[in-house]
């Protein structure tokens, strides 16, 4: 019998290459007679473009050639919808997506406005200061109140206005509620999210083969087969004259699925006109600009409270952030507005947004995707309350928790896939308590006692929060037994570093009774298999692990009846494991996986009707509806209260995110997502000046956290499996980093005594400048 | 155009190799695309991610931060030449991998050099200096706890 591999913490197949320098990133692509690409970018936020002139450009050597959006033709569109709005009555939505190079005005930083192609990167980059433009300077916009006075200048003129969305979602009866209770507290929140700033930029490879009349297009992106049919659309080729490979990808979070970045668009274009292969790789400065960020909210919220701190209601209007273009549709607000409500009974909501045109970067969905937003606002809130009716503040998070026997849990809105916000399954008190007693809650005050006699300021943070995971539509996969005996997997999704080369693997070693290690997934090649949506929203390993699990499952069914026809025995006498199809009982009496695969590919003779070739199936799977992760993190920190250094002593996370395949991938995500949430929490930052540039476009100024400051953290987990897929699983991907906020500013507030001084952290993120800044004010 | 060109002669993994480059050439670039060996990432060009890293004459350097020109007579180690000659894993290679060190595996290889590096100087160090010694290489997936207890790990093994 082999080993059981699944909910094991088996080691990755993929680290061999990684580790050693094997592994094939975009960069690492190198075609004979390659052209590398570099683009202008605008270097002003709002502009009409009056003239651009490349002539001087084109005369420096090695330069082959520059395209402008004139130059473009009827290959110059707008891009398409990615996400279109959710079917939420009253909607406005102004659809103004983004163009592969500006044309008439640019609208952020960053845009670009010629494409320049040369012998080398080296050569491009020198043309690029050949090329004069003529701008006619505006006024940008770029704060989100003043966007939408009268008066403000306009990042679309043919909208009247700078609101790109604004969705209204209810629940019961906010007003009512509110009239009825003993206790209404209101304030303003600001969130910034960052950028997700993966250690790899973006980059892509178009190679076209006139003869063959094939593109070859290698691309970081998170959702190959997408970009695949959306460029042979634009290109005029079928689509399975277009191959998209996701090779290795150096880390996405989000920001590399975006349908299409002007490089994607442009670069394979290029290729056909000048049949040579081309490449641009993003440097970090461009990263900056040019690839999607996450950024701001302002929400004006209040909560409606019970004496006993029962939440009675949450009403929240809020401004959002959306950037120049609105590709993504509404993904990232409708994120915030819907995880705001979090494993709590909230009967009645009344959240209002709008979504904000600014003369700045796209914003699109970067780790978490906004439930950040309405994860802060609510604890924040509840931390309010607590204080405010002097209720203890763990015992306010129990006491509203969705009770174990109130599943499926239906909270009456619209969730970013379209389907009624229901959270599947839970038990959320068991792991408020586990996170409890794991930092060590009912001991905390006289730790801190002592430590404050000792001059030091401890403080500690509890935040519970609930992630929408896994939604649709849906993967497919392919499983195949080679006739070597191992198994290929293919599946649709690309992978940047959720080790799916060893989850899927493990799903079909389970049911395939087969070593993990000779189980070769490919992911993210349109070659491969060319149907799914991509990796986003924390669905990978839910929807496209089931995927695979369906079709392991079919090809066992194959395996055993061939195996019972060979042996003329019933299916019910077989085993399958460690390779092989035995029959129980008769020691010897086995065939290989392989041999099966082989006889089931017969070179003579006759098949019976209806026989399929092959141990192989390809399967999809699509759930209903998202499956709802939960958790709860808890911190303990050490402040100077001189510098508002700030030291993690103490770290827990405990989380449920259904049946658990690989604990020691699972951890790892976990770990990466913490690590992420401190930084957003404590200094990342995009800082940008009231003309839209900005100010710390480098890796130097724009801090990324390092060993020193993501502390060891402690985690344990519960499982509550999903109904909504036959493994039980729900996604893992963002849940580290999306309590990190609200943890933060409590556990400051408590280090310092903030709330006794006057002072409440509504805001994220809280360097230690804005805390001095902050706490100064209150002092006047 | 400038005849800005230079003949240079360098070791890479123990192997000669003669290359024509221009003087703005970067180390890295020279490494990724003149010599191939593409195992040497770059996350910046700017001297902060440490995703270039490699070894100067046995001492960690940022070959983003270099130019080709001046490796010239020099002896560079890459992770191309971190396994044995038959392909055994050395133990910081092996301990990554133990302890899921790295999720995209980008940031990987200049960690790799870098802590290598650090363990031939600290054959015992502990975890504050480990930390302090990784602080230079950024990785945006792992949370670098792995990565630390994977550097732990392969140090206890090299003593013992
Ligand atoms: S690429 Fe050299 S330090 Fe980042
Ligand atoms: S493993 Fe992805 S950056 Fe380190």
């Amino acid at each position: 019998m082999s080993t059981r591999t699944f909910g094991q913490p088996v080691k990755r197949n993929e680290d061999r290459k990684l580790l050693t320098g094997q592994a094939l990133f975009v960069d690492d692509v190198e075609l004979p007679g390659m052209l590398h690409v570099a683009f202008l970018r605008s270097q002003v936020a709002h502009a009409n473009i009056i003239g651009i002139d490349i002539s001087r450009a084109l005369q420096r050597p090695g330069v082959i050639a520059a395209y402008t959006a004139d130059d473009l033709g009827d290959y110059w569109r707008h891009g398409p919808l990615l996400v279109p709005p959710p079917p939420i009555p009253g909607t406005i939505f102004n659809e103004r997506t983004h163009v592969p190079l500006a044309k008439g005005k640019v609208r952020h930083v960053g845009e670009p406005l010629v494409i320049v192609i040369a012998e080398s990167r080296y050569i491009a980059e020198d043309a690029l200061d050949d090329i004069d433009v003529e701008l006619e300077q505006l006024d940008a916009v770029v704060d989100l109140e003043r966007a939408l006075k009268a008066g403000s200048a306009l990042v679309h003129d043919d909208v009247g206005s700078n609101v790109s969305a604004r969705v209204r979602q209810t629940k019961g009866n906010y007003a009512a509620a509110a009239a009825k209770a003993d206790r209404i507290i209101a304030r303003r929140f600001h969130y910034e999210h960052g950028i997700s700033s993966p250690i790899e930029t973006r980059g892509v490879v178009a190679q076209w083969d006139q003869r063959a009349s094939q593109m070859t297009i290698w691309d970081t992106t998170q959702a190959p087969v997408f970009v695949r049919n959306g460029l042979a659309a634009m290109l005029g080729l079928n689509e399975r004259n277009v191959r998209v490979i996701a090779p290795f990808v150096g880390g996405g979070f989000g920001p590399k699925i975006m349908m299409f970045y002007p490089e994607e668009v442009l670069l394979p274009w290029v290729s056909m006109q000048l049949n040579r292969p081309v490449k641009w790789i993003e440097d970090r400065l461009e990263h900056f600009f040019a690839t999607t960020h996450e950024r701001g909210q302002i929400h004006d919220a209040e909560i409606a409270l019970a004496a006993d701190g029962r939440i009675l209601g949450i009403k929240d209007v809020f401004l959002h952030d959306g950037g120049a273009y609105d590709p993504y549709g509404l993904t990232v607000p409708i994120n915030s507005q819907c995880t705001l409500l979090g494993p709590y009974v909230v009967p009645n909501y009344d959240s209002t947004f709008t979504q904000v045109f600014t003369n700045l970067p796209i914003v699109t969905p970067y780790r978490g995707a906004g439930r950040q937003h309405g994860v802060f606002v609510m604890e924040r809130l509840l931390d309010l309350a607590a204080h405010e009716l002097d209720i203890d503040r763990a015992e306010i998070r129990r006491i509203n928790l969705i009770p174990a026997d109130a599943f499926p849990y239906n909270n009456e809105i619209i969730y970013q896939d379209f389907a009624p916000l229901s959270y599947d399954s839970g038990n959320y008190e068991p792991v408020l308590d586990m996170a409890l007693n794991a930092i060590g809650y009912a001991d905390f005050r006289q730790q801190q006692h002592e430590a404050r006699a000792q001059g030091r300021h401890i403080g500690l943070g509890i935040s519970c929060y609930v992630e929408g995971t896994g939604i649709g539509p849906y993967e497919g996969a392919k499983v195949q037994v080679q006739s070597n005996g191992k198994v290929s997997i293919a599946t649709g999704i690309g992978t940047q570093g959720q080790g799916h080369f060893t989850v899927f693997a493990q799903i079909a070693a389970e049911q395939l009774g087969i070593d993990v290690t000779d189980i070769d997934v490919v992911t993210g090649d349109t070659d491969q298999f060319y149907w799914g949506a991509g990796t986003f929203a924390s669905r990978g390993a839910v929807v496209a692990g089931n995927a695979v699990n369906e079709a392991a499952k079919v090809v066992r069914q194959k395996a055993l009846k061939l195996a019972s026809d060979l042996f003329e025995c019933s299916e019910d006498d077989l085993v399958i494991a460690d390779g092989k199809v035995s029959i129980t009982g008769v020691p010897g009496k086995f065939v290989t996986l392989g041999d099966l695969a082989a006889r089931a590919n017969p070179m003579r003779g006759a098949v019976k009707p209806g026989t399929e070739p092959g141990l192989e199936s390809t399967q999809y799977f699509g759930p209903p509806s998202g499956a709802t992760a939960n958790g709860v993190h808890a911190m303990i920190v050490e402040m100077d209260p001189r510098t508002f250094d700030l030291k993690i002593l103490k770290y827990v996370v405990v989380h449920d995110c259904g049946t658990v395949i690989n604990p020691m991938i699972l951890t790892g995500q976990i770990h990466g997502g913490v690590a992420q949430g401190i930084g957003n929490a404590f200094f990342e930052k995009l800082a940008f000046d009231d003309q839209g540039q900005l100010l710390n476009a480098s890796l130097a100024d724009y801090l990324l956290p390092t060993s020193l400051d993501v502390p060891r953290m402690e985690l344990d987990h519960t499982v509550t499996p999903s109904p909504l897929n036959p493994m039980g699983i729900k996604g893992a991907g963002e849940a580290g980093a999306i309590p990190v906020g609200p943890l933060f500013a409590q556990a400051i507030e408590d280090a310092l005594d903030l709330k006794n001084k006057g002072v409440e952290l509504l805001e994220i993120p809280l360097s230690p400048s804005r805390l001095f800044e902050l706490t100064r004010k209150a002092k006047g | 155009m400038d005849s800005d060109i230079h003949d240079i002669t360098l070791t890479v993994n123990g192997t000669t190799y003669n290359g024509r480059v221009e003087s703005r050439l970067l180390l890295s670039d020279f490494l990724r695309h003149d010599l191939k060996l593409a195992g040497t990432h770059v996350g910046c060009e700017h001297g902060v991610c440490g995703a270039c890293t490699v070894l100067l004459d046995g001492e960690p350097v940022r070959s983003c931060l270099m130019l080709a020109v001046q490796a010239n007579t020099h002896a560079i180690s890459t992770i191309e030449g971190l396994t044995s000659p038959g392909g055994d894993y050395h133990p910081l290679q092996q301990a990554m991998h133990d302890h899921h060190g790295l999720q995209c595996g980008y940031c990987t290889p200049g960690i790799l050099m870098t802590m290598t590096a650090f363990l031939d100087e600290n054959a015992s160090p502990s975890e504050e200096e480990v930390r302090e010694a990784l602080s230079g290489n950024l990785c945006r997936c792992t949370g670098y706890q792995n990565i630390v207890d994977a550097v732990m790990t392969a140090a206890a093994r090299m003593r013992s």
